[in-house]
């Protein structure tokens, strides 16, 4: 699959997110639109995954550790197959298995359970961990959240993955530069972030994580020590009212925005 | 609202005075293994049986944050180096990476001091091991009020922490054989267990006084009978009652003893068989806070069963606990044996 064919496979992702967010009255958008273009690249390109056997045992594993943009996964997760995809309609809904955050119990396809931010990457170590005890094959990716990062837990982790030497975990940093109630800049500024995790031991790329010719590389990058990808990204990616607008991290669009957002969604498609 | 630890603005701070040559003596503080009553003991049970395990079970795997010599999680770490990984003193990423193994199929025993599980990892613990339901086995050195280093280290109140917590087995062993036997039923089970260790050199109780006992998870057991007093009790505190029921005795009150190590899911069918027998004075004793630890749980079994016999309590205090020798410690604070015999002559 090529760039062109991602980027319009991530477009149809953000439209059906959009309408679900809508629908739902609910959801976490402007994160959604900043992952979706790395989602896609994960699984219509990277991932080595059996969407009819969600638990195979080399299939690579992928950690959403911004659990709280559960609806982009399970868009994902629908168009390639794990769920069905008319079942987007349900998220949120009273009995639905689409909660605000993915449960791994209840969605083939989610590798763990996640919400409380700080909690994906620690996970994935041992996940990382066990392949090399085994000798699996299996790569293990977590996408997290660049507010995330000011969890102490994914400071641990990254100690613990350059001390194990995992060379096959990759950490994605969603550095859209916005936190729920502010900029990462008036929050706590973790940013720059490649220089930190570079002293902890690891490999770092940056890239521009909204451009598949640059993700799909970085995601690809095999090395001998544990990889971060410092994905600069924008909140709210792909709708120009959203964009780098604090607003849109919980915002649900009024009718007349979401006509404007699909518009502009659907232009390229 | 206790009295101690109050904050007060216009307190005024008074120097102690140091012991004389020849006065004081060394401190106890650190002795946490219960080694000196009377009984003999065995050398890291836990180590020992859970090496035992692992040479039965590839699956188990240990983890610890920098404390495997004081969890006995060493002896497992000479005998399975490469089943062993050394967290550092990162208990959020050691429970977290636990999960991830056991996850991909391992069994993982994580060690730390009980503090630290139940206060510092406790989001991780739930959401990663427990939620998901995964066979991670905590387990944890200096639970209740076993060291003499203050409130830091005292987990008095892990109990209650855990209690809450929806899927997570618990289990509060008395003596190097209830650990012992423990180790292999912990792992055959299938999901999450918390399990305060007793450490070190650990005294062999119960079968001194109940020769046929065999822990089970999940249930209680009656070591002996008596027509005064029943004393439910875990943990230690079993072998205080045992200590306690013998002295009684010779004051000729009759008190029977059960042991009640699973506190969660605690066996209601035994409890209140035998609390329901009547004419007896029912106590718990634990060694923990009597906020939401064995007594409360007792408790609230026996009224939502309309099992309602005069009822005591032995536990800590609501409070954050002196530093000191534990002896003294354990007195003050009413769960040596000595204070447990008062507490339970002045309920008669």
């Amino acid at each position: 699959m090529q760039p062109n064919d991602l980027d319009r496979i991530a477009r149809q992702i953000r439209l059906r997110d959009l309408q679900a967010v809508f629908e739902a009255g609910a959801g976490h958008i402007g994160g959604e639109m900043s992952a979706i273009d790395i989602l896609t690249a994960l699984y219509f390109r990277v991932l080595r995954i059996w969407p009819d056997q969600p638990k195979h045992p080399d299939r690579d594993r992928f950690v959403l550790s911004k659990g709280h943009v559960a609806l982009a996964l399970y868009v994902t997760l629908a168009k390639r197959g794990f769920i069905p995809e008319e079942e987007v309609a349900t998220f949120l809904k009273p009995h639905s298995r689409l909660n605000g955050h993915p449960n791994c119990n209840k969605v083939p396809g989610v590798e763990t359970n996640t919400g409380p931010l700080g909690h994906g990457l620690p996970v994935a170590v041992g996940m990382a961990k066990a392949a090399k005890l085994t000798g699996a094959t299996y790569r293990t990716y977590v996408l997290t959240g660049d507010g995330e990062m000011q969890e102490g837990s994914n400071w641990e982790a990254i100690a613990s993955g350059a001390q194990f030497g995992l060379d096959n975990l990759t950490l994605i940093i969603d550095h859209n530069r916005f936190q729920q109630g502010a900029s990462l800049k008036d929050t706590n500024n973790l940013a720059p972030f490649p220089a930190k995790l570079e002293a902890f031991g690891w490999d770092v790329t940056e890239i521009n994580g909204n451009a598949m010719d640059e993700i799909v590389p970085a995601l690809e990058k095999r090395g001998s020590r544990p990889h971060c990808i410092v994905a600069h990204t924008n909140k709210g990616h792909g709708i120009s009212f959203m964009q780098d607008k604090v607003d849109w991290h919980h915002k649900v669009p009024n009718a007349e925005q979401y006509k404007i957002a699909v518009a502009e969604l659907s232009e390229a498609l | 609202m206790s009295a101690t630890h109050k904050y007060d603005p216009h307190r005024k701070w008074e120097a102690r005075t140091p012991p004389k040559p020849g006065e004081g003596g060394r401190t106890s503080a650190m002795i946490a293994s219960l080694a000196a009553e009377g009984y003999e003991t065995v050398s890291a049970p836990f180590g020992h049986a859970l090496v035992e395990e692992a040479k039965k079970n590839d699956r188990v795997v240990g983890l610890t944050a920098d404390l495997s010599k004081y969890t006995d999680l060493h002896i497992f770490a000479q005998a399975f180096p490469e089943r062993f990984y050394q967290m550092g003193m990162a208990e959020q990423v050691m429970i977290s990476a636990a999960a991830g193994m056991a996850r991909e199929g391992f069994i993982p025993f994580a060690t730390t001091y009980a503090v630290f599980a139940s206060r510092r990892a406790y989001d991780f613990i739930a959401m990663a091991i427990a939620e998901e339901y995964l066979p991670v086995k905590i387990v944890c050195a200096l639970p209740g009020l076993t060291t003499g280093y203050g409130p830091s280290h005292q987990a008095t109140e892990d109990l209650a922490i855990f209690r809450g917590l929806p899927n997570l087995t618990i289990v509060d062993p008395c003596d190097a054989i209830d650990v012992m036997e423990a180790v292999p039923a912990i792992t055959a089970h299938e999901g999450p267990v918390y399990m305060r260790l007793p450490r070190g050199k650990v005294p062999s109780v119960i079968r001194e006084h109940c020769p046929d006992y065999k822990f089970e998870l999940g249930k209680a057991k009656l070591l002996r009978d008596g027509k005064d007093v029943l004393v439910i009790a875990s943990g230690f505190m079993t072998m205080r009652a045992l200590d306690a029921a013998v002295e009684l005795e010779a004051q000729g009150i009759s008190a029977a003893v059960l042991h009640c190590p699973t506190i969660k899911p605690l066996d209601t069918e035994t409890i209140l068989a035998e609390a329901g027998k009547g004419g007896r004075l029912v106590v718990t004793a634990e060694n923990h806070t009597k906020v939401g630890g064995l007594g409360e749980a007792v408790a609230s079994t026996l009224l939502t069963n309309g099992v309602t016999p005069t009822f005591r309590m032995i536990g800590l205090p609501d409070q954050f606990l002196d530093a000191g020798a534990l002896p003294t410690l354990h007195d003050r604070y009413g769960i040596s044996t000595a204070a447990m015999i008062t507490q339970i002559r002045g309920w008669l």
